[in-house]
C-alpha cells in the first residue's frame, strides 16, 4: 500500500478515535455540566445522614444547585459534617433548613435546601445551621411497634 | 547398597519428578526472557518514534484494519444490552434508567474488555504471525548481520502501534454500544429520548467512569501487544512453532485481559461499598 495512503487512514483512524473519547466524556458523561459552574462551598451538620454520599446533589424546589464534595464525622460531636458545593448565583438566606431527603423508595439520597425568609444570606464557607437528619427506616418502624405496645394490646382485651 | 531394590517404581516416579522439574525451570525462564524482552521493547521507544512511518503503518495494520469488526461488533453488543437491559430493568419499573445501565457497562467494562478482546485475536495474532514467519524464514538473523536491531526495526514500532491503537478501538467499540442500544431503546422499544441522555449524563462522570475505561485498555493494549511481540519473537522457527505461538497469542492474551480486568475494577472501584 502507498505511503500516503496508510498516512491518511491512520489520520482517519485517530481522529474518529479521539472523536469518541470526546464523544464519551460530552455527551456519554458529564464533563460539560461538572467543571463548567464555578461554585461556593457550605457547610451543614447532621445528626445522620443516612445513605448520603459524596457527589449526591444538592437540590431546592427540585432544582440541583449544588453537589455533596464531602462527608465525614466531628470526632467531638459525633455529627456528621457535610461540605456542600453550591454553584455561583444561587443564595440560600441565613435561616435555610437542609433535610437529607430520598427520591421515591429506592431512589437516590440528596439533600434538600429550604430557603428562609432572612435577609442575610449565606457567605462561601458558611454554615447551614438548621438542618433535618435522614429518616432510618428502622427507627421509624421500632417506634411505631412501641407506640402500639405502649397504646395496649389489640382489640382492647378488656 | 542402591536404591535399585524395586527398580520399576523409582524410575517412573524419577521420571515424573524429573518433567515437573524441568517444566517449572522452563517456566520461570520463560517468564525471566519475557521480563527482559519487555525492558529491551521499552528501551527501544525512542526508535519507534523516531521512525514514526513504521509505527503509523502498524497503527494501520493494527488499528485501521481492525475498526470494521470494532465497530460492529460494538453495535450489535449494545443492541443487545439495550433489549436486556430494558427487559430486565423494566420488571423493576426502572426501564428509564436504560442509559444509565447501557453507559456504565460499555464504557467501565464492555468496552475496554471485547475491545481487547478482539484486538488479541484480529491484530495480536496477525503480529504474532509475522514476526514467527520472519524468524522462521531467518529475516531477523539476516537484519542482526546487517547490524539493523530487529528489537527496533520490527518489535518496537508493532509493539507501539498496538498500544496506541487499542484506547481508541476500546472508546469507538462503546460510542458504537451506545448508539446501538439508542437504536434499540429509543427507536425500537420507545424509551423517552431525552430520558436516555439525560439519565446517562446524569450517572456518569467523565472523572473516574470514562477515565478509568480509558486506563483500562491502555493497560490491556500493553498487555495484548507484548504478548503478541514476545509469542511471536519466542516461537520456533517452524510452520508448527508459528501456528502454536498465534493459538498461544490469542489465548495468553484473552486471559491476560480477563485477569487484568479483575485487578484492575478492584483498585478502582475499592471505595464502592462506601
Amino acid at each position: 500500500m502507498n505511503r500516503s495512503t496508510i498516512d491518511l487512514w491512520v489520520g482517519i483512524f485517530v481522529t474518529i478515535g479521539f472523536g469518541a473519547i470526546v464523544f464519551l466524556a460530552l455527551k456519554v458523561g458529564n464533563l460539560t455540566t461538572l467543571n463548567a459552574a464555578p461554585s461556593y462551598q457550605l457547610e451543614a451538620r447532621f445528626d445522620n445522614i443516612g445513605g448520603l454520599k459524596p457527589r449526591a446533589p444538592v437540590k431546592a424546589a427540585g432544582v440541583v444547585v449544588g453537589r455533596v464534595s464531602n462527608v465525614r464525622l466531628d470526632p467531638k460531636t459525633y455529627e456528621a459534617i457535610v461540605s456542600l458545593n453550591i454553584d455561583n448565583g444561587y443564595e440560600f438566606s441565613k435561616d435555610t433548613i437542609a433535610s437529607i431527603l430520598t427520591s421515591g423508595l429506592l431512589g437516590e439520597v440528596y439533600i434538600g435546601l429550604e430557603s428562609g425568609g432572612d435577609m442575610q444570606m449565606l457567605a462561601s464557607g458558611g454554615r447551614i445551621g438548621k438542618t433535618q437528619s435522614a429518616v432510618v427506616l428502622e427507627k421509624l418502624i421500632s417506634q411505631f411497634m412501641f407506640d402500639k405496645a405502649s397504646a395496649g394490646p389489640p382489640g382492647g382485651g378488656k | 547398597m542402591p536404591m535399585s531394590s524395586s527398580p520399576v517404581l523409582p524410575d517412573a516416579l524419577g521420571r515424573g519428578f524429573r518433567r515437573i522439574g524441568a517444566g517449572t525451570i522452563n517456566a520461570f525462564a520463560r517468564i525471566g526472557f519475557a521480563t527482559r524482552f519487555f525492558v529491551a521493547v521499552l528501551l527501544q521507544t525512542p526508535a519507534a518514534f523516531l521512525r514514526l512511518r513504521l509505527t503509523l503503518r502498524e497503527i494501520y495494520f493494527a488499528g485501521v484494519l481492525s475498526l470494521v469488526v470494532i465497530m460492529v461488533s460494538g453495535l450489535f453488543v449494545g443492541m443487545v444490552l439495550g433489549l436486556q437491559g430494558f427487559d430486565t430493568l423494566n420488571r423493576y419499573g426502572a426501564g428509564d434508567s436504560l442509559g444509565i445501565f447501557v453507559g456504565l457497562s460499555l464504557v467501565r467494562e464492555l468496552g475496554p474488555v471485547v475491545a481487547g478482546l478482539l484486538f488479541a485475536s484480529r491484530a495480536g495474532s496477525a503480529i504474532t504471525a509475522e514476526i514467527g514467519l520472519m524468524k522462521t524464514t531467518e529475516q531477523l538473523s539476516a537484519m542482526e548481520m546487517m547490524a539493523v536491531d530487529p528489537l527496533a526495526r520490527i518489535v518496537a514500532p508493532r509493539f507501539w502501534g498496538g498500544v496506541i491503537s487499542m484506547p481508541l478501538l476500546a472508546a469507538l467499540f462503546s460510542v458504537m454500544g451506545v448508539f446501538g442500544a439508542y437504536l434499540v431503546g429509543v427507536r425500537l422499544i420507545g424509551v423517552d429520548n431525552g430520558t436516555f441522555w439525560g439519565n446517562m449524563q446524569a450517572g456518569i462522570d467523565f472523572w473516574p467512569d470514562v477515565t478509568n475505561g480509558i486506563i483500562k485498555s491502555i493497560v490491556f493494549g500493553v498487555a495484548v501487544s507484548l504478548i503478541a511481540v514476545f509469542e511471536g519473537y519466542d516461537a520456533k522457527p517452524t510452520a508448527e512453532g508459528v501456528s502454536s505461538a498465534t493459538t498461544r497469542t490469542v489465548v495468553g492474551g484473552s486471559l491476560a485481559i480477563l485477569a487484568l480486568d479483575f485487578v484492575l475494577t478492584v483498585f478502582m472501584f475499592r471505595g464502592i461499598g462506601e
